[in-house]
């Protein structure tokens, strides 16, 4: 009689069965940092910085700049990109000091509650900006 | 006896070259980096709220963005402008780490460079920010 084991001698056992998210999350942190780098930068400094920084920020300014799209697609690309590498960034945080799975469940609900928010109503604005819209 | 020892002249001997991550310069610039992280990410909540009022009306938006031109908000500008310019820095050392070979062992020269070039964007960056909120404040125009 023989010791049977499975596969005794197998070169390699066969591979995990996990998921990858962790690992494509960390790598999208990156990309998205190098994109928003220039993105939110070039933004601070058109609108804190350049000619009269926030002093000459009002309701025509929005609507010249929506006027072209170069910049409802940067505003568009900078919303998305920034709302979910933040919201990951948060993400980390909450499974980092969370204590119970509770409390770590329900700040995660919050979380992405506020980001679907955030991105539907920023979408929602730049796709639909009016720059006739009636002043009352 | 001499094992131990020697042992822990080692691991005292790396604790005064500074590999242990707890408390080095390395564990502030995290610390820091999830505190500009997280500063941003809730302003961000805020400034798409605020931008969305130019869907209610054009009053409504100018009525909001008036209030980033009082000296207070102004003043909270910059020190949104000076955390995201931080993480964005330390973002790029971050990645230099990872995707340098020589990263790992330039972290903490980098970790000067970067606040270096912080200080040299901010000095001016604050100025231009504030110089006409500060003229105002003293009878200027």
């Amino acid at each position: 009689m023989t010791l049977s084991l499975d596969k005794p001698r197998a070169p390699r056992r066969p591979a995990a069965r996990r998921s990858n998210f962790e690992m494509i999350s960390w790598l999208f942190m990156r990309i998205s940092g190098m994109a928003l780098v220039v993105l939110v930068l070039g933004h601070l400094f058109i609108m804190n910085i350049l000619d009269d920084g926030v002093h000459r920020i009002n309701f025509a300014f929005v609507a010249g700049r929506w006027s072209s799209p170069f910049w409802q697609f940067w505003d568009l690309s900078m919303l998305w990109l920034a709302e979910i590498h933040g919201g990951n960034g948060l993400r980390t945080i909450i499974n980092d000091y969370a204590r119970k799975d509770s409390t770590r469940f329900w700040l995660k609900i919050m979380l992405y509650v506020s980001m679907v928010l955030i991105l539907a109503l920023g979408s929602y604005v730049v796709f639909t900006f009016d720059p006739n819209i009636r002043a009352d | 006896m001499s094992d131990t020892a020697s042992a822990t002249e080692v691991a005292s001997g790396s604790r005064r070259t500074g590999t242990l991550y707890r408390g080095d310069p390395g564990m502030w610039s995290w610390v820091a980096h999830r505190i500009t992280g997280v500063l941003t990410f809730f302003f961000l909540f805020a400034h798409v709220l605020d931008t969305a009022l130019v869907r209610v009306s054009p009053n409504a938006y100018d009525e909001i963005i008036e209030t980033y031109k009082t000296p207070i908000v102004n003043l909270i500008e910059v020190g949104l402008v000076g955390a995201v310019l931080y993480h964005a820095l330390n973002g790029i050392r971050v990645m230099l780490v990872d995707f340098w070979e020589k990263g790992a062992r330039y972290q903490k020269q980098m970790l000067w460079a970067i606040l270096g070039v912080w200080v040299l964007v901010m000095i001016p960056g604050a100025y231009f920010m504030l110089v006409r909120t500060v003229t105002e404040m003293f009878g200027g125009h």
